[in-house]
């Protein structure tokens, strides 16, 4: 390996998208990963941050401090970079409803780190749009929240210039199922839904708006089919220079190129024989760096234990090495675009263009990227795609190794350890979180903290810029709660369609579900109704696709769903059993805190008189707990590992039949 | 069953949940149990209470508009039950019933009451557990709300059976004015334009809408009034409630109430036994005209009443199913 090497290339920035506990235990994680070669930072916030929440709200218990750090006020986000430099920092935060919030917070370390504000670097996701269809840590209604990401796009071209206000995301609608002519699509239907705001609220003067334009920034997705999605990420290059052009009148080449960082796909990742993850991150990262003209700014890799668990330290380590390893041995950098010119890449391109083109005519006919959020036809189009890729796996028309072929394997060392390979959060991360968060609260200036907040309350009311008087509460020592309760109170909260009302669709293992069917069938005649089933997420995590399709397929075995959609208290789910009169109630956890919610859950429904419906839970549930789950009463867990949706509907059956005394057998 | 009543009398959540699940069971002996339970809880001058019906076509906003009328009814104090009927799949015959999610009430106030139903079969229309179903909620709350999707004829199942019936209608869709004008569409005694906030176009729909209702309800002294509302910015849905009310108290004042309820059943039972048994049922039973003027002049309880038809005709002959 040549370092820096005349005509080589720079490398991207290279990231791990990571945060956990606290702000202390983050602060020593970023440290050590940049000691070992990360080059910017990515911020994993926890799920009370992300949807406005403090720790200590009831809504936040078992999720403080489990998917990403908690952030409840500058003290916090000062302990976060603690001897990190801002003003020599890249860094990305996954932050979309409560964006404004963090990055006053952001503002207001950088202040007190003496760093002038418009020196610093980074990204705030701040798309929600993408929240309604896939992610689901949205708030507020569509419109208001269009307004608080054009707020903050606004607030960062005049006086963060560095900063990249938006990142559009395409990754989130290919978790949630999208095809590539889909995230093409809908990605860029967004986006120009966002320019289209800034135009009309008219913060920014026409002459300058190409530097609007020109920090528009992506967050794409790589999937393993990594022919199509290098051709892809040439569309979305080749596209975005049109719109740019075409669309706001950009002259300057540099303003219309489609900057974008990479989080590799996480839906493809398997539970099952997880080593294998390790070859399908590094093939989609081939994806997004093959092409030099379409080539990411940014990459982070997932780990391949992520469909198990958190990952630890040396799992996040080994990821990074991947990216040194291509970048700084491999020769890539060395040469110019490698796909120029070839008919077979141009012709697929080509033919990605074409389809998404069509599809945005489609959603600008009615009314644009917002109005088809809200109306239901985006979501239904990826539930839709959802549902055909599962049942093109379950018919194994597409192959998975380890999963519907090659399933045999040896016992793999790699989960053999003590920890089985995952990373616990210290359990007693949430109490320290929420005693120092009420420790902060005593003792602050309450005047101050008022003043600001009612000064936030009139420029959400009145229309003026958020981010000036969020930087004000961020430094008179507001919380996250708090400022997120002031525009809760004048915006009003939404939730968004859920997708599931698609037509039945041929497809899948006709001979299996007719099967489960018919016993859907016959044992509701046997109990004397139809069999119903309560499926719901409890929690802040709004990662719906699995809860999703577990409904839109037992809709099509036959049973009646009441589909509760995301974010219930365990009081809201007891009581819908109740007077829906389920015979059985599923869940869906990604977000790690099962064992807190389900023990919540089930001692609801023992005061509601309920506690004899019988419990299943499904998500990313590590082996180990399944236990203490089962004790609790829980009756199955299914994981990423059961791939089959129509073995699961049978299991389903079985419980019901069981729970209410009838023979196993039919 | 009299424990179970008096629970039903006393609010008691578990038991109108209970009592539901009782209504829709098809064994026999629950058939049995349900008759017992009917038998105690009819009442046969209880028209207090308000039974709605709330319908439009899909994508309307009607279950954000219930949960929004469900906030102004909670505040004048009154006890609301909902029936929230979704259509049922033609090929499986299962159902996804997402109404719920838009109604999200106060987790802990007892004085709601929600339950989900698939059409079973019905699109539009009403599946036969609704009716009895109607009759529990009666007992336990002042406003009982059904609602269902109605593009078309078939929704005539709700207007028969309801004291109030609501027909809301999406801004810019023509569909709902052209029904009305050719008689597809039973006439509603309140016509609401959801979505007021998409501005022109709902003012423009309103108007439509305004002009081809024109005049008296069919049952007279009622002039069908068509207003706008908007769920997610919560603007008219105080007007709706009043106007629901008015409705209701000029039904009271009049003294229909009670034969309006009697013909709703008169309505399921017809409607049931032709399911059953078919026109040549209802011919044995001397036509579908003459048995609702039969019906309509016998209070009572449905499941009786039905199994005494059922019992005539089966003396007869055998079903024709």
């Amino acid at each position: 390996m040549t370092k820096e090497s005349a005509g080589r290339d720079r490398p991207w920035l290279m990231r791990t998208y990571s945060g956990h506990s606290s702000a202390r235990a983050s602060n020593e994680l970023y440290r050590t990963n940049l000691s070992k070669g990360q080059t910017g930072l990515s911020v994993a916030f926890d799920l009370p941050t992300q949807t406005g929440y403090d720790s200590d709200h009831p809504l936040a218990r078992g999720e403080v401090g489990k998917v990403g750090v908690p952030i409840d006020h500058i003290g916090d986000m000062e302990a976060l970079f603690d001897q990190i430099p801002l003003g020599q920092m890249n860094t990305s935060m996954t932050i979309n409803a409560t964006a404004p919030w963090l990055l006053a917070l952001y503002v207001a370390v950088a202040e007190r780190q003496g760093v002038d504000p418009a020196q610093l670097q980074g990204t705030t996701q701040n798309d929600v749009i993408k929240e309604y269809l896939s992610r689901g840590t949205y708030i507020f209604p569509p419109q208001p929240s269009v307004r608080l990401t054009t707020d903050l796009i606004a607030y960062t071209v005049q006086h963060i210039p560095k900063w990249n206000p938006t990142n559009i995301c395409s990754y989130h609608l290919q978790e949630a199922g999208a095809t590539p002519t889909q995230e093409l699509a809908y990605a860029l239907s967004t986006a120009t839904a966002i320019l289209d705001a800034v135009q009309a609220a008219g913060h920014i003067p026409q002459e300058s708006f190409h530097d609007v334009v020109g920090r528009i920034s992506f967050f794409v997705n790589a999937g393993i089919r990594f022919v199509e999605e290098t051709c892809k990420m040439r569309a979305f290059t080749r596209m975005w220079d049109q719109i740019a052009r075409e669309r706001y009148g950009v002259e300057d080449p540099s303003k219309r190129r489609f900057r974008y960082g990479v989080q590799v796909n996480s839906l493809g990742l398997t539970e099952s024989q997880p080593e294998n993850n390790v070859q399908r991150i590094v093939l989609e990262m081939l994806a997004v760096t093959l092409s030099k003209n379409a080539r990411a700014r940014a990459i982070q890799l997932p780990a391949w234990n992520e469909a198990l668990g958190l990952p630890r330290p040396w799992d996040q380590q080994w990821a990074l090495r991947m990216q040194q390893v291509l970048a700084l041995e491999t020769d890539l950098l060395e040469y110019g675009d490698l796909l120029d010119g070839s008919p077979v890449v141009e012709a697929k391109v080509q033919a990605l263009i074409d389809g998404a083109r069509e599809e945005m005519a489609r959603v600008e006919e009615q009314g644009g990227m917002v109005a088809c959020v809200d109306n239901g036809y985006v979501k239904r189009e990826l539930v839709q795609s959802h549902t055909h890729r599962m049942r093109a796996i379950e018919s194994g028309e597409l192959q998975i190794v380890g999963v519907n072929c090659f399933e045999k394997t040896a016992e793999s060392p790699l989960t053999a350890g003590g920890d089985s390979g995952i990373l616990k959060v210290d359990q007693r991360a949430e109490q320290e979180q929420i005693a120092s968060l009420q420790a902060f609260r005593a003792a602050r200036d309450q005047q101050a903290v008022a003043s600001s907040l009612a000064q936030l309350r009139a420029a959400a009311t009145g229309g003026e810029n958020i981010m000036p008087s969020s930087i004000a509460c961020a430094r008179a020592g507001v919380t996250t709660g708090e400022w997120s309760e002031v525009l809760r109170d004048v915006f009003g909260e939404y939730r968004a369609p859920t997708g599931v009302d698609i037509a039945a669709s041929g497809g899948g293992d006709a001979q299996a579900i007719d099967a489960v069917r018919a016993r859907v069938r016959s044992t509701g005649e046997e109990l004397g109704r139809p069999l119903r089933l309560l499926i719901g997420k409890p929690g802040l995590d709004g990662h719906s696709n699995g809860a999703e399709q577990i409904a839109v397929k037992g809709r099509d075995a036959g049973f009646e769903i009441v589909y509760e959609g995301i974010r219930l208290t365990p009081g809201q789910i007891a009581r819908a059993a109740q007077e829906e009169g389920v015979h059985l109630i599923g869940l869906s956890i990604l977000s790690g805190s099962h064992l807190e919610l389900v023990e919540d859950i089930c001692s609801e429904l023992e005061a509601a008189g309920a506690r004899d419906v019988p419990l299943v839970l499904g998500g990313i549930i590590p082996a180990e707990d399944e236990e203490a789950l089962r004790n609790m009463g829980v009756r199955a867990v299914f994981t990423p590992k059961d791939s089959d949706m129509n073995t699961i509907m049978g299991s389903m059956v079985d419980i019901i039949r069981q729970s209410n005394g009838l023979d196993a057998a039919v | 069953m009299e424990q179970l009543a008096a629970a039903l009398g006393a609010g008691e959540r578990p038991a109108i949940a209970t009592a539901l699940n009782l209504i829709d069971d098809n064994r026999a002996q629950a058939r049995e149990q349900a008759t017992a339970l009917l038998d105690l809880i009819i009442e046969p001058d209880g028209a207090a209470n308000h039974l709605v019906g709330l319908t439009g076509p899909p994508g309307v906003g009607k279950s954000s508009l219930t949960a929004a009328l469900i906030d102004v009814w909670r505040g004048r104090d009154l006890r609301v039950g909902i029936l929230a009927v979704d259509p049922s799949s033609p090929v499986s015959g299962g159902a996804l019933l997402g109404d719920r999610l838009r109604m999200k009430t106060d987790p802990v106030d007892d004085g709601v009451f929600v339950r989900s139903l698939s059409s079973r079969g019905q699109f539009g229309g009403l599946s036969t557990e609704v009716w009895p179903m109607c009759l529990v909620m009666l007992y336990c709350f002042d406003v009982v709300l059904v609602e269902t999707v109605g593009v078309g004829q078939r929704e005539a199942d709700i207007a028969h059976s309801c004291d109030t019936t609501c027909f809301v209608a999406q801004p810019g869709s023509g569909d709902s004015v052209q029904f009305l004008k050719a008689g597809v569409l039973e006439v509603p005694h309140i016509l609401v334009v959801n979505k007021q906030d998409m501005g022109a176009v709902a003012t423009r729909t309103l108007s439509e809408l305004a002009s081809s209702v024109q005049g008296e309800h069919p049952d007279g002294n009622w002039n069908v009034p068509v207003l706008a509302t908007s769920a997610t910015q919560r603007t008219g849905i105080v007007e709706l409630a009043d106007t629901l009310q008015a409705h209701h108290r000029q039904l009271a004042d009049s003294g229909d109430l009670q034969a309006r309820r009697r013909r709703y059943q008169a309505h399921w039972l017809l409607k049931r036994l032709e399911e059953n048994y078919g026109r040549a049922g209802l011919r044995q039973l001397g036509g579908a005209d003459a048995l609702l003027a039969e019906l309509c002049d016998q209070p009572g309880n449905p499941l009786v009443q039905y199994a005494q038809y059922q019992h005539r005709l089966s003396a007869a002959r055998p079903p024709a199913d």
